[in-house]
């Protein structure tokens, strides 16, 4: 298993640097906005409570959280957690990218990481952003189940659309991966006909802002990173194992 | 078989061998992303909630 070892061992080393200094930049950019946001969503909570509810409050009550499932402490576990899960979305991502390398022919290079992560940031960002924006807690959204399949498919459908642009390089392919690519903002992302939020308008948008920088700084690193970390591993390994053929 | 090649055949990974380790490789990966970033599991939402909301994951 030594194309799976290095694969695994390059997206652990890149997958806990670079959720780490995510973590240390959301501390500074998106958190900040996450804790406003939810200043609203409690006010909003209490006035659904006590007044009639409304199509969209009730919407948004079915997915509130459960007040009685487990979550963090205020402070130190919350963020503990949070970056915790952030080198796990990490670590997760620079599997899929490794596998792309170990698929690759030839050994990847930073800079040709670096395009892959770019690759990433508009398949994982961009692309779901566009009808999914970032948004902030507190603001009523369509059903949870719905959103989530729109956002896979969108990911996955631009995915093979970029990878049918870049790497087939035919008439057709081009064409098929530009439809592929519009097809999901075509049909549309699940949206609520009336949104009712106390959540301004500007720290809304500045969310949004923060989100995709914070993600730009996510993808860069990550796909530079894992790829030096599996031409590392990967050409190490082979040379290892060139020493017990020779 | 020559014998060169059945020396180098326990450090040489033939082509499906490496597509079958980069998929698996892969498979775990979306996985783990999806833990993360889709479970419905209310401790699980908890505890990645501020992740969902900075990667604009659907949250809520």
């Amino acid at each position: 298993m030594s194309v799976f070892r290095a694969i695994v061992f390059s997206a652990v080393v890149a997958g806990a640097i670079v959720g780490a200094v995510v973590t240390v930049a959301q501390q500074f950019g998106t958190v900040p906005l996450i804790l406003k946001g939810e200043v609203y969503e409690r006010a909003a909570d209490e006035a659904a409570q006590s007044a009639q509810p409304t199509p969209a409050a009730h919407e948004h009550a079915d997915h509130q959280h459960n007040e009685t499932a487990w979550e963090p402490k205020e402070g130190f576990e919350r963020n503990a957690f949070t970056a915790a899960a952030n080198i796990l979305t990490a670590i997760g991502f620079a599997l899929l990218l490794g596998g792309i390398f170990a698929l690759r022919a030839r050994a990847v290079t930073w800079y040709e990481g670096l395009l892959w992560g770019l690759a990433g940031f508009i398949t994982f960002t961009v692309a779901p952003g566009l009808g999914l924006p970032p948004e902030l807690p507190g603001v009523p959204a369509a059903a949870l189940g719905e959103r989530q399949v729109w956002w896979v498919a969108t990911a996955a459908a631009t995915a093979v659309g970029l990878a049918l642009l870049f790497l087939r390089r035919s008439p057709w392919a081009a064409v098929l991966g530009l439809c592929l690519i519009a097809l999901p903002h075509l049909i549309g992302a699940p949206q609520l006909e009336h949104v009712h939020t106390d959540v301004p308008e500007a720290l809304s948008r500045n969310f949004v802002g923060i989100v995709t920088l914070t993600s730009l700084l996510f993808w860069a690193l990550l796909g530079s990173l894992t790829g030096i970390a599996y031409r590392h591993f990967s050409t190490s390994q082979n040379k290892g194992a060139r020493a017990l053929s020779g | 078989m020559q014998p060169a090649q059945a020396v180098s055949l326990p450090v040489a990974t033939s082509r499906s061998n490496t597509v079958l380790q980069a998929v698996l490789a892969m498979t775990l990966g979306l996985f783990v992303v999806f833990m993360v970033g889709f479970s419905h599991i209310d401790a699980v939402h908890n505890a990645t909630h501020d992740v969902r909301h900075s990667n604009a994951f659907p949250c809520h």
